[in-house]
């Protein structure tokens, strides 16, 4: 595990708001994927013996929970709301657009790097669908259109570094 | 002696039958006790309540009282106090019994509960029971009988899981069959404190495995292929092996070290299967270690010894050793023999005006079920009086002996002379009388050999570290061309001189009765089988080798006593 050291502080300053160590697991994992992007083969190991517990019983935390990454993802994550409202309004539509416009399947990390398009659950913005979160950010009513404008606003990011 | 203080007793209510009960029973627990069978497959008497297969869900209730005064409400169509049921079903065994706790489990709410979950636990569960190890013994396939609806309703598809994962070296796992009961993944973390099972990818897909990189290798995995109420662990050396329902089963004791834990032998014409644990509260509670449950193998070992000749010949050879070399005789006993062995030995080293010396092994205990002491009777021998003190690893006074000519003749009863510190050159030197099953050096540099019997081919009796006297009984027929120790013993004893000793049990233990003080009241055939425990106070000075292990503190050592 290579943590910044910031991350580290934190994990070490996390723990100590649990009555039992044990309890710091679900803090510490997160932690760790925002530091690294996800959580790494060694994730179960490194929390077992920060928290004196056995690997198995992290393994057990990290495979239960879907937004716990076990593999890399692109430099952004688009997410994509598959339920009820956007359904009906189009979100397997715009999932398909922007599937197009990095040339990449759902799950996987697009050709360039730049993006992992996902089908997510209710983002809790029905009113607005079809609505998709790339990374924190909600945008909303995103149909093919604002799909293909959003796509190449990443694009053109992504040229500038 | 201080007698227990009496465990606080409560009575409850259990399908109209009143019982007292210790507090803290469960009420699965409770009901067993009436004879009232609740289902269930997470729950397991030794290891920690979860709660989480919910097939024990029973109907209870509290009899009524006035909140206000607490006095109790009467039923005026029964005259006896109104009884306020839960209206939805609760778990037997996270229920703690209290006191006037009335429970139902045959009512119409459980009955449908049980159907429910029945019904859930099969959704997913492979229709493998022609091909599953576990068919015959399978809490599943009871309770789908006794309390399933009968028929399946399930139209979609099942999930497809892994159907062959080696968890470890002994232990196979279908995590179709899986029922997630997580029995196997407790026993691993509470009794065997290897915690290295558990459920990767909860939910509909919830799969039981083994952590990436580890393995289920401790030596008490196959205790979870036991605890196992499905075919979904089973045993690697006994799948697809035989189907158990034509398996014979005869209780045993595991003789590789001095905790005695009970066994069962599972046998078909004459050949043993497996070995699986046998319930003992005070020695092994349900557990079993793996490396006690290949022991059987010794039976159809290769280098079991077999006679050429018959046994009068082989009598009449030792009896004229005997006679060429009087006082010139050692025996060398055995820890590994039997209570009835031993006392045939004591015999034998009488009338040969022979010392018997024994051969003490000593090994790691694991605090669990394998002590230090990797002899199983050692305490047998100081019960019967074949041994005053606890017997040394190597043989150096007979070794000095033999080498100053003292010793001509050497009887070793199943113990191997070269294992046990003497040199070849010393065993050339002297006639060795051999009495054992398998073959190694002292067999082979032997003048006379008695071919004899493993554990599982006689009866007798061990006592344990906790000097609790187990009988263990015969399994399979004796091999072709071995003899009963017991009859080969007795026939020396005469040929030595000494007086005529039945070889058959029930006759033996009336002389053993009558000869040994400590078991003047025993039988054979009344032996419990969970033992007997027998004074241990004339042996409290001598220094044990065993540490603590499951159900066994060793006494404080005088020493230390003595400087605290």
């Amino acid at each position: 595990m290579n943590l910044k050291p910031e991350t580290l502080s934190k994990i070490d300053e996390v723990i100590t708001h649990y009555p039992t160590k044990r309890s710091a697991t679900l803090p510490l994992l997160h932690l760790i994927q925002e530091d690294v992007g996800h959580l790494p083969p060694d994730t179960s190991e490194w929390v077992a013996a920060k928290l004196e517990l056995q690997p198995i019983n992290v393994l057990e935390v990290i495979t239960f929970y879907p937004m716990f990454r076990q593999k890399p993802i692109g430099r952004r994550h688009i997410k994509v709301c598959r339920t009820l409202s956007c359904a009906l309004l189009g979100g397997y539509k715009t999932c398909a657009a922007f599937e197009k416009e990095f040339h990449t399947h759902l799950g996987e990390v697009s050709p360039d790097g730049e993006v992992t398009v996902d089908f997510v659950e209710c983002l809790a913005s029905c009113g607005t669908a079809p609505v998709v979160m790339i990374d924190d950010e909600l945008h909303e009513k995103v149909d093919c259109a604002k799909a293909k404008q959003l796509s190449d606003q990443i694009k053109a990011e992504a040229k500038k570094r | 002696m201080i007698a227990p203080a009496k465990p606080d007793l409560v009575t409850v209510n259990i399908d109209g039958q009143e019982i007292a009960v210790p507090k803290g029973t469960n009420v699965i627990e409770a009901a067993r006790l009436v004879n009232v069978d609740v289902p269930h497959y997470c729950y397991h008497p030794k290891l920690s309540v979860v709660g989480n297969c919910r097939m024990c869900l029973i109907e209870m209730g509290m009899p009524a009282v006035d909140p206000a005064t607490k006095a109790p409400i009467m039923d005026p169509a029964t005259g006896k106090q109104k009884i306020n049921w839960i209206p939805r079903p609760q778990i037997g065994c996270g229920t703690n019994v209290s006191p006037g706790l009335h429970v139902k489990t045959t009512s119409p709410m459980v009955k449908d509960a049980r159907e429910g979950v029945m019904e859930f636990l099969l959704i997913n569960h492979p229709l493998d029971c022609p091909i599953c190890d576990q068919a015959g013994e399978c809490k599943l396939q009871e309770q789908a009988t006794g309390y399933g609806r009968g028929y399946s309703r399930f139209v979609e598809q099942k999930n497809v899981k892994p159907k062959r994962t080696q968890l470890g070296p002994r232990v196979t796992l279908d995590d179709e069959r899986c029922i997630l009961c997580s029995r196997c993944i407790r026993f691993s973390k509470e009794i065997a404190q290897d915690d290295v099972l558990g459920f990767v990818d909860r939910g509909s897909y919830s799969t039981l495995t083994c952590y990436p990189g580890k393995k289920l290798e401790n030596n008490y995995s196959l205790n979870t292929v036991d605890i196992c109420p499905v075919g979904a662990l089973t045993s690697t050396d006994f799948r697809f092996k035989m189907r158990v329902w034509f398996l014979k089963q005869t209780n045993a004791i595991d003789t590789e070290s001095s905790v005695g834990a009970n066994t069962l032998v599972w046998s078909r014409e004459g050949t043993i299967y497996r070995i699986t644990p046998r319930r003992n509260d005070e020695v092994n509670d349900t557990w079993l270690a793996d490396s006690a449950r290949v022991l059987y193998k010794a039976v159809k070992a290769a280098d079991r010894l077999a006679a050429t000749e018959t046994i009068e010949v082989l009598v009449a050879r030792a009896a004229a050793l005997f006679k060429s070399t009087p006082g010139a005789i050692a025996v060398v006993g055995s820890a590994r023999s039997t209570v009835e062995e031993q006392f045939f030995t004591r015999h034998l080293a009488t009338a040969l005006k022979a010392s018997a010396q024994l051969v003490s092994r000593v090994g790691q205990g694991d605090k669990l079920l394998i002590s230090a002491d990797r002899n199983p009777n050692v305490r047998g021998a100081l019960v019967t009086g074949l041994i005053k003190t606890l017997p040394a690893q190597q043989l150096t006074d007979l070794a000095a002996q033999i080498d100053a000519g003292k010793i001509k003749v050497v009887v070793a009863i199943n113990e191997d002379l070269a294992a046990a510190g003497l040199t070849a050159a010393q065993l050339a030197k002297v006639s060795i009388v051999y009495l054992g099953a398998h073959a190694n050096a002292t067999s082979a540099a032997a003048k006379v050999v008695f071919p004899t019997l493993t554990v599982f081919e006689k009866s007798g009796t061990y006592v344990n570290q906790q000097f609790r006297i187990q009988k263990t009984l015969k399994a399979v027929p004796a091999a072709a061309g071995a003899t009963d120790d017991l009859v080969v013993l007795a026939q020396l004893v005469a040929a030595a001189g000494g007086a005529a000793l039945p070889a058959e049990l029930g006759l033996l233990w009336k002389v053993i009765a009558a000869e040994v003080p400590a078991l003047a009241t025993m039988t054979f055939a009344n032996l419990p089988e969970t033992g007997l425990v027998l004074d241990a106070t004339p042996y409290a000075a001598l220094p044990f080798v065993e540490g603590e292990t499951l159900h066994y503190k060793p006494a404080q050592p005088a020493v230390a006593a003595a400087t605290a």
